[in-house]
């Protein structure tokens, strides 16, 4: 593989202009070889019009792109792949049914033999300098459906560099991994960086932007709100950067009192961890963040309280009264309800209209002789909109047309309107720009104002301890501590964590 | 509007089609094959299929007559019996999608190959009918009979229609049979028993075809059971298709399959009315499908662009948030 070290990518005075709205407003931008540039920005600052004129999906309206000299006034999808402009995207879609070499080599597989066929050891040879490169812990021959997102991350950061990326563009390629793989991922950033290639890291986990990154580009509304050198970057000023206001998680205020217990886990194993108990409860008025590694069995945890899954053993107790029947609909109508990690799969029918969102667990309750009461279900989701103030014009918009913050809102809306007494939230924040992120923390400490028990698992260390009133800490299945207010650290959290 | 062209169409070219005994006769098939698109379009609307309609209109066919022919069975009552073994089927297949967590189309690819072995089993592969001179005049009345010249399947036809539109497209069940065909794992966190929603839908799909089967039985009055509603299925999800339903699940409206069925209708006549030879039939009826289901999809993909562009303007961040896949 050859790097030419000689890259150097100039955007100058780049627009493009919608009608009605002008999503990049004169934005320059010069990347230098082996450079690490962290962009940051909220959501509809512009951050993905930029790259898509970058991956030459869209032309801009003004501006050049200048690479290595050569002046164009747009990239077409040929171009930038031959510039060795290449995409991590946060959504990963690798084929989980190939192995790792078949994945890095689609469409460019080496063959063999008299009748061309697929050469494996031939790709497995070529595959593996890559992977020892970007330190994968994995080989050649392994199925990808076996990897964690972390190594799948790692993996698409290898399949940039067979194609001889000399730019890598990475969208928030952390926000599903932990601590320690985010950590091993900044360390294969250190080392394209040393090797000449340049990084365009994206992400809204400032901290590891303060890390990782040489230089800080923020957009705000279109335009570069500024730029922060190595010694100026940290969280404040970045913050400053993309809101132009401060904003500070640590300011939620705390429950004065707790009340009584509602949500009493006691004894229960999941299919994860099948040999391990777990005891929790969780308080009336009360926000407990449950934090621990990716894989802790956190998730399982909340799917089997809500009854997706049976647990293998164990009892759950709602307000005193044991839940019988394992099954969503018995949770929902005893008032605890789950607000799924995967949005989009689990928490949402993407093509179905906010109001049908909203209504769909309660329709026993809207409809007049078995039949929908669609005046009834407009109301509804007219109320939640005001409430949590989602922003549309008209509820009937399908909710994939929304962005992250709001389709949360939706998930959240049609609990609420519900008048839940338990809510667990799985990873509440995860693709939701900052400024949505802070009102979602600001309605979770309302909800629990309000006498709502909250249980909220999050691997995002600075909303665990700037949310929760407590915070448990789950290990391999089990809850290996639990910290009050004043023992809040990052160290204590970690080290309950690992272990 | 395809049915409006091709009728008319059809009118200039053989004037015949127009005659009241062709329009009788061509309605009474669209309520025939209606009834049992309908059940269809019950199991594809949750993204699943029903492959064993025609062997089951063919297995519960020669039950029934047997019963009323040869068993002496008085008729309202195997009609109940044929409708209850319908709906047993139905929640047998449901059964074995939800529970034992097997793929619809091998379930009811099973059931094709199983029902039509044990009709021609049952009958010995003999043609089971009614004997001549034989009548029921109530039945014959009731399934095959004419009101004011208009037949009673057409009627039973917009009845159950009628009844699956206000199930389909306004009660809760409805919505969660969308909702479940759309997003099975969001209903499932929203509380629905998705489970139990599927098997209802080839409880209704089974028992509607049961309906349909006695109908049929009544119109060929005799059944050869190794042909007998051979392809029948086939008709059932093409009509679904017409009328807008995704295999995939969740879209589609009844209008549309009605739409669908009558469409279909009228190509079979027209293939017959028009002297093209009958071999040529499905090539015909293929065809057809082929190029409505095109237009409607370029049809709703060019109004997606337009919806498309006309958000961008609004929102160009938030809706094209499928950033650039191009460098890979």
């Amino acid at each position: 593989m050859t790097i030419e070290s000689s890259f150097d990518l100039q955007l100058t005075g780049i627009t493009k202009a919608y009608p009605g709205v002008v999503a990049l407003d004169d934005v320059s931008l010069h990347v230098h070889a082996g450079e690490v540039i962290g962009l940051i920005g909220e959501n509809g600052a512009g951050k993905s019009t930029l790259m898509k004129v970058l991956g030459g999906l869209i032309a801009p309206t003004k501006g050049t792109i200048t690479i290595d000299g050569v002046q164009r006034p747009r990239l077409d999808i040929q171009q930038s792949f031959d510039a060795g402009i290449s995409f991590v995207h946060q959504e990963l879609n690798p084929f989980d049914n190939l192995n790792v070499a078949a994945n890095l080599r689609l469409g460019r597989e080496i063959r063999g033999g008299p009748f061309r066929l697929i050469d494996e050891a031939a790709m497995d040879a070529a595959v593996q300098p890559i992977l020892n490169k970007v330190g994968a812990t994995f080989g050649p021959r392994d199925n990808v459906a076996n990897l964690s997102l972390a190594e799948r991350q790692i993996m698409e950061i290898a399949k940039a560099l067979t194609l001889n990326a000399r730019l890598v563009i990475m969208d928030e390629p952390t926000s599903s991994l932990t601590l320690s793989e985010t950590n091993t991922l900044l360390g294969v950033i250190a080392d394209l960086k040393a090797s000449g290639i340049s990084v365009l890291f994206i992400s809204h986990r400032l901290n590891e932007v303060e890390q990782c990154a040489d230089r800080v580009v923020a957009l705000r509304d279109g335009k570069v709100a500024g730029h922060l050198s190595r010694d100026e970057i940290n969280h404040d000023s970045m913050i400053r950067l993309m809101i132009g206001r401060e904003l500070m998680v640590q300011n939620v205020t705390r429950a004065a009192a707790p009340g009584d217990a509602v949500l009493e886990i006691e004894g229960v194993s999941t299919s994860a961890f099948p040999h391990t108990r777990t005891d929790l409860s969780v308080r009336a008025g009360e926000i407990t963040g449950l934090a621990g590694l990716v894989g802790a069995g956190r998730t399982e945890l909340a799917r089997a309280v809500f009854g997706i899954d049976a647990p293998a053993s164990g009892i759950i107790k709602l307000a005193g009264r044991q839940l019988g029947r394992h099954r969503p609909a018995d949770a929902i109508s005893r008032g605890l309800c789950l607000v799924p990690e995967d949005r989009k799969d689990a928490g949402l029918i993407l093509d179905f209209p906010i109001c049908e969102n909203i209504s769909l667990p309660d329709l026993a309750h809207l409809n007049s002789n078995g039949l929908v009461d669609e005046r009834a279900e407009l109301a509804r989701a007219e109320a939640q909109r005001q409430s949590l103030s989602i922003k549309t014009q008209n509820v009937k918009e399908a909710a994939a047309n929304m962005s992250g913050g709001n389709q949360q809102k939706i998930v959240l809306g049609k609990w609420l309107a519900m008048k839940p007494r338990v809510i667990i939230f799985d990873e509440p924040t995860r693709g939701v720009d900052v400024g949505a992120k802070a009102e979602i923390y600001r309605l979770m400490r309302d909800l629990a104002d309000s006498g709502v028990a909250i249980l909220m698992i999050s691997s995002d260390m600075e909303e665990v301890i700037g949310v929760s009133d407590r915070i448990a800490v789950m290990r391999r299945g089990e809850i290996s501590g639990i910290l009050e207010p004043s023992e809040f650290s990052e160290q204590n959290v970690l080290t309950l964590a690992v272990g | 509007m395809l049915i409006l062209v091709v009728g008319s169409v059809v009118a200039l070219i053989n004037p015949r089609f127009l005659s009241p005994i062709n329009i009788a006769n061509t309605l009474n098939l669209i309520g025939l094959f209606g009834l049992f698109s309908i059940a269809e379009a019950f199991v594809i609307v949750t993204a699943g299929i029903d492959l064993s309609v025609g062997s089951l209109i063919a297995l519960l066919g020669v039950i029934f007559v047997d019963m009323v022919v040869n068993l002496g069975v008085p008729w309202p009552v195997a009609l109940m019996i044929t409708l209850c073994i319908g709906i047993v089927f139905g929640w047998l297949h449901g059964f074995l999608i939800t529970k034992m967590k097997l793929q619809p189309f091998v379930v009811t690819l099973c059931g094709l190959l199983i029902y039509r072995g044990v009709a021609r089993f049952y009958t010995k592969d003999a043609t089971a009918g009614f004997t001549f001179g034989m009548s029921f005049p109530d039945l014959e009345w009731l399934v095959s009979g004419r009101t004011f010249g208009i037949p009673h399947s057409i009627i039973a036809f917009a009845i159950v229609a009628a009844i699956a539109w206000v199930v389909l497209h306004r009660s809760v069940f409805g919505r969660h049979l969308f909702a479940v065909g759309k997003n099975e794992e969001a209903a499932r966190y929203s509380g629905i028993n998705t489970g139990l929603v599927i098997t209802l839908a080839y409880i209704i799909c089974a028992g509607l075809t049961a309906f349909a089967a006695i109908f049929f039985a009544m119109y060929t009055r005799s059944i050869s059971p190794a042909s007998h509603g051979n392809f029948y299925e086939l008709y059932g999800i093409a009509a679904a298709v017409l009328g807008g339903f995704s295999l995939r699940g969740g879209e589609g409206s009844i209008v549309g399959v009605v739409l669908g069925v009558i469409l279909l209708q009228i190509l079979q006549n027209l293939v017959n009315l028009l002297g093209i030879p009958s071999s040529l039939n499905f090539a015909v009826m293929g065809t057809v499908i082929l190029v409505g289901v095109l237009a409607d999809q370029q049809f709703a993909q060019y109004r997606e662009r337009r919806r498309a562009s006309k958000s961008m303007h609004v929102r160009p961040e938030e809706t094209s948030r499928s950033a650039p896949q191009s460098a890979e």
